[in-house]
């Protein structure tokens, strides 16, 4: 089953200035810059990847390791690989490698080749291949499923099959607490969980331990990751090496329904804001509320990240006000089956008779129930929940009874 | 016999002391730079003498010294690079461990140039034994006011510390150096910036090896030109190079970048040739990064013409019939040596040693290892050598740091070459456990296409 990830193209052009409000604080001049033919102003100091996220759609480099609100990160996974063909008007030469777009800045006149560039394209298939041959591929068991960025790109760079024929590297586990869970296996090795616990929590427990291919994150001597802010380490994970412990197992992330909602945080640093995973009344899981790019929101230039108490110990809806549902791209598996189809689709029917009547030959209703035109399935309000397993439970119960499938028992 | 530069006096008994490399006409240079020319003539004379970077790269030196940035208030850095720990290299070893006190006298002149009053030599961890020599060295220069403050009088203030690294051969990279002198996880940085805007402590920072400050000395004694006039073309000066492998002398050598090879190899004056009677195979020209060759290639260029040991000669014909100078770590392989069991050795240091930072490299370097080790042993098929191939080309380039780049190189370069060895391994796989390919045709003469 492929499987696509959320939160992508919900949002419109205008929404980029949440983003910029981070990096670029100051815009003094405008520099030209064309990604795959479309050419943008942007601000000085604009990375080539932000000038690719103002643009969107196809031309925005996949990035696994740059996290725009994280100082440092960026440059490591190289998935976000661009050519420049042109370095800028006053210097036109080419770039002569490929250049991680999310680190590099962009040049007045400076043209560069996305999709466009046939070099980019098999580098980043390159780049995908490296990242998956040490992959589990443990997605139905992975908690990440769904909303994974590896997934995403997989599906979008990745080959069918592999040409690895050797064993994945395996790591001891470890445990660092008990909120957050560690699958080393999994991890890429983006760094962005190390800039969160130097940047938003109050001291770095963990680090990356060993180097090249049997790096590993981890906090040395087993201690247990525990900071107000840690569990945002968890939310800017691309891949399910970090999650959730208080949702592990508990659900697939389609079967739940995210909602945005607030409570009033004492913790200062806390903005309160969060999407709510629920299934019926019952809060599965509470995460930042995230923008088209995966990334945490901001609000007001200020990144909205949440503390450990919201995440973690607020699981009850009177916790918190619920706004409403929260927007999913209708290209993501997260939006599936949970709600109504909005235009009824077109009938096809009477154009192909042209006004003929066709004979019935067997009236297929007569013998199935499942099929029946007055059940409308795409009816049933939200997503299902555990009243409706009992209910349909009781419903086969009280079938089978006296008959099942329409058959007499 | 070739004039030296560097090893001249090596051999004389206590050179290692102050009091004997002073008297020899050690820190001659010190004095010159620092009483009579101004730290831009430094700078100039250096760039006059064509020098280029010894540590592999070779990069003229003094134009990366002209890119220093230097802005008003913030402190500048020299640091020396002795993490020498390419395989087949170790002619910086030699030099700091017989003569000591020209790495720091190169040092002081070009902090001078540099305006670094505070300059760093970062050694490799394996050399524990030579940070004590340099140390003595550095303790015996401060107490005859070659170092320290206001060096003879100039008002020139100049401290050299040494760092110890705890071996890893990324540290040898420029930016993962100054991430490890910094106290942190020897990662390299992604440039820009270069260490020439924000290098150590986040301020302007020049790195550069051993070799290349030692002969600095020469440079300020005799004169930028004069030292130009020594080697061809480009490739001016001595150069260090440390054969090992098969041959009868192996060791340290200095040469002046004109003859040829052969001579290198066959001359009794420096590696005397191939022990037993075996035939020459193949060589890695510049350490273990650097393409290998075979030796009809090695030997004379594709144009038919006689390969010298200097950058430009050494480098004809791009990597397709070509190689590099590199760091001068000149490994010789006689006919009885595998080419896919020494490209598996190789693959294997780069697995170790790569950081993990950046995914095609962590990843790449173990799977080629893997995938190299599967033919050595004869399990091999046909087609992992086009996967091996294909492999190396998403690598090179697609890297944060040149270690991804010399991962790959040996490898294409093995395969380029030595493919019939590669598909002799996969096709008898239980003969290529017993015995080996041979010397085969790779000593063969190169036909030279004619040109009309």
């Amino acid at each position: 089953m492929p499987i696509r990830s959320g939160f992508q193209k919900q949002y419109k052009k205008s929404d980029s200035i949440y983003y910029m409000a981070d990096e670029i604080k100051t815009a003094t001049a405008t520099f030209k810059v064309t990604i795959d033919n479309i050419t943008i102003d942007v601000a000085p100091g604009t990375s080539i990847l932000q000038a690719a996220r103002i643009i969107g759609g196809d031309v925005t480099p996949p990035a696994m390791c740059y996290y725009s609100k994280l100082q440092g990160s960026g440059g490591k996974c190289r998935t976000c690989l661009v050519e420049v063909a042109a370095g800028s008007t006053a210097d036109p030469r080419p770039m002569p490698k490929l250049v991680a777009s999310c680190r590099t800045n962009v040049m007045d006149g400076m043209i560069v080749k996305n999709i466009t560039s046939e070099k980019v394209t098999d580098a980043r298939n390159g780049v995908v291949e490296f990242l998956l041959i040490n992959h589990p591929l443990d997605c139905p068991i992975c908690d990440q499923a769904g909303e994974c960025h590896l997934q995403d790109l997989g599906y979008e760079h990745g080959k069918a099959g592999t040409r690895y024929e050797f064993a994945r590297r395996t790591f001891a586990k470890e445990d660092i607490g008990p909120y957050i869970q560690l699958h080393m296996t999994r991890c890429i090795l983006c760094y962005r969980c190390t800039f969160v616990a130097d940047q938003i929590t109050d001291s770095r427990v963990h680090g990356i331990v060993d180097r090249g291919d049997h790096a590993a994150i981890s906090t040395y001597i087993s201690k247990a990751i525990d900071n107000d802010f840690s569990g945002n380490m968890i939310d800017v994970c691309p891949v399910g090496a970090l999650t959730d412990k208080t949702f592990r197992f508990k659900n697939r992330v389609w079967f739940t329904k995210p909602v945005d909602a607030h409570r009033n945080c004492s913790n200062p640093k806390c903005c309160g804001k969060a999407t709510l995973w629920l299934r019926g009344n019952e809060v599965f899981r509470v995460t930042a509320r995230k923008d088209e790019w995966g990334e945490v929101q901001s609000y007001d230039g200020k990144t909205g990240w949440i503390c450990n108490t919201c995440r973690f110990d607020s699981k009850k809806t009177s916790d918190w006000t619920i706004e409403g549902l929260t927007q999913i791209s209708r290209h993501s598996v997260l939006g599936a089956n949970k709600y109504k189809t909005l235009e009824m689709p077109k009938e096809t029917l009477p154009a192909v008779l042209k006004g003929r009547s066709p004979k019935l030959m067997m009236n297929i209703h007569n013998v199935s129930e499942v099929n029946n035109p007055n059940i409308e399935l795409s009816a049933i309000n939200g997503p299902s929940h555990s009243e409706d397993f009992e209910r349909s439970a009781e419903h086969v119960k009280g079938a089978g009874e006296s008959t099942q499938w329409g058959m007499k028992k | 016999m070739a004039r030296k530069l560097l090893l001249e006096k090596a051999h004389v008994e206590g050179i290692r002391g102050f009091d004997v490399y002073r008297r020899e006409g050690g820190y001659r240079s010190v004095e010159k730079a620092l009483k009579s020319m101004s730290p831009d003539q430094v700078t100039d004379e250096v760039k006059k003498s064509g020098l280029r970077g010894r540590g592999g790269a070779g990069f003229p030196t003094g134009m990366k010294w002209s890119f220093l940035a230097k802005p008003e208030g913030v402190a500048r850095y020299l640091v020396c690079n002795a993490d020498e720990s390419e395989p087949g290299t170790f002619k910086d070893r030699y030099l700091m461990e017989f003569i000591p006190h020209l790495l720091i006298e190169g040092m002081v002149v070009s902090s001078f140039a540099l305006g670094s009053h505070v300059s760093y030599i970062y050694i490799r961890g394996e050399y524990a034994w030579i940070v004590d020599i340099l140390e003595q060295a550095i303790a015996e220069a401060k107490q005859n006011g070659f170092l320290g403050k206001n060096i003879l009088g100039s008002g020139f203030d100049c401290e050299i510390y040494v760092q110890r690294g705890a071996g890893a051969y990324i540290c040898g990279e420029e930016t993962a150096l100054l991430e490890s002198l910094e106290g942190k996880r020897g990662n390299p940085r992604i440039k820009p910036p270069f260490p020439a805007v924000k290098g150590v402590w986040d301020c302007p920072t020049v790195v550069n090896n051993v070799e290349t400050l030692a002969a600095v000395v020469p440079i300020i004694n005799d004169g930028g030109e004069e030292f130009a006039k020594i080697g061809v073309g480009k490739s001016t000066g001595t150069k260090l190079i440390s054969a090992c492998g098969n041959i009868n002398k192996p060791g340290v050598y200095e040469i002046d970048m004109t003859i040829s090879v052969e001579e290198f190899i066959y001359s009794d004056e420096y590696c005397g040739g191939i022990p037993n009677g075996k035939r020459l195979k193949a060589c890695i020209p510049g350490g273990s990064s650097v393409p290998i060759l075979p030796a009809n290639l090695l030997l004379s260029t594709a144009k038919g013409e006689k390969r010298l040991m200097n950058y430009e000669s050494l480098s004809d014909g791009g990597f397709a019939t070509g190689s590099m100078m590199g760091s001068g770590g000149f490994i010789v392989l006689d006919e009885t040596q595998c080419v896919v069991k020494h490209t598996y050795t190789l693959a294997r240091f780069y697995r170790h040693e790569s950081c993990g930072q950046c995914s095609p490299c962590r990843e790449g370097t173990g799977w080629m290892e893997k995938i190299l080790l599967s033919i050595e042993k004869g399990q091999g098929k046909i087609s992992d050598i086009d996967l091996l191939w294909d492999i190396q080309r998403k690598i090179e380039g697609n890297t944060i740091c040149p270690l991804g780049d010399a991962a790959a190189w040996p490898v294409a370069a093995a395969i380029r070459h030595f493919r019939d060895e590669f598909e002799w391994h996969v096709n008898h796989p239980e003969e290529c456990l017993r015995s080996n390919y041979g010397l085969a045709h790779y000593a063969d003469p190169i036909r030279v296409p004619e040109t009309v």
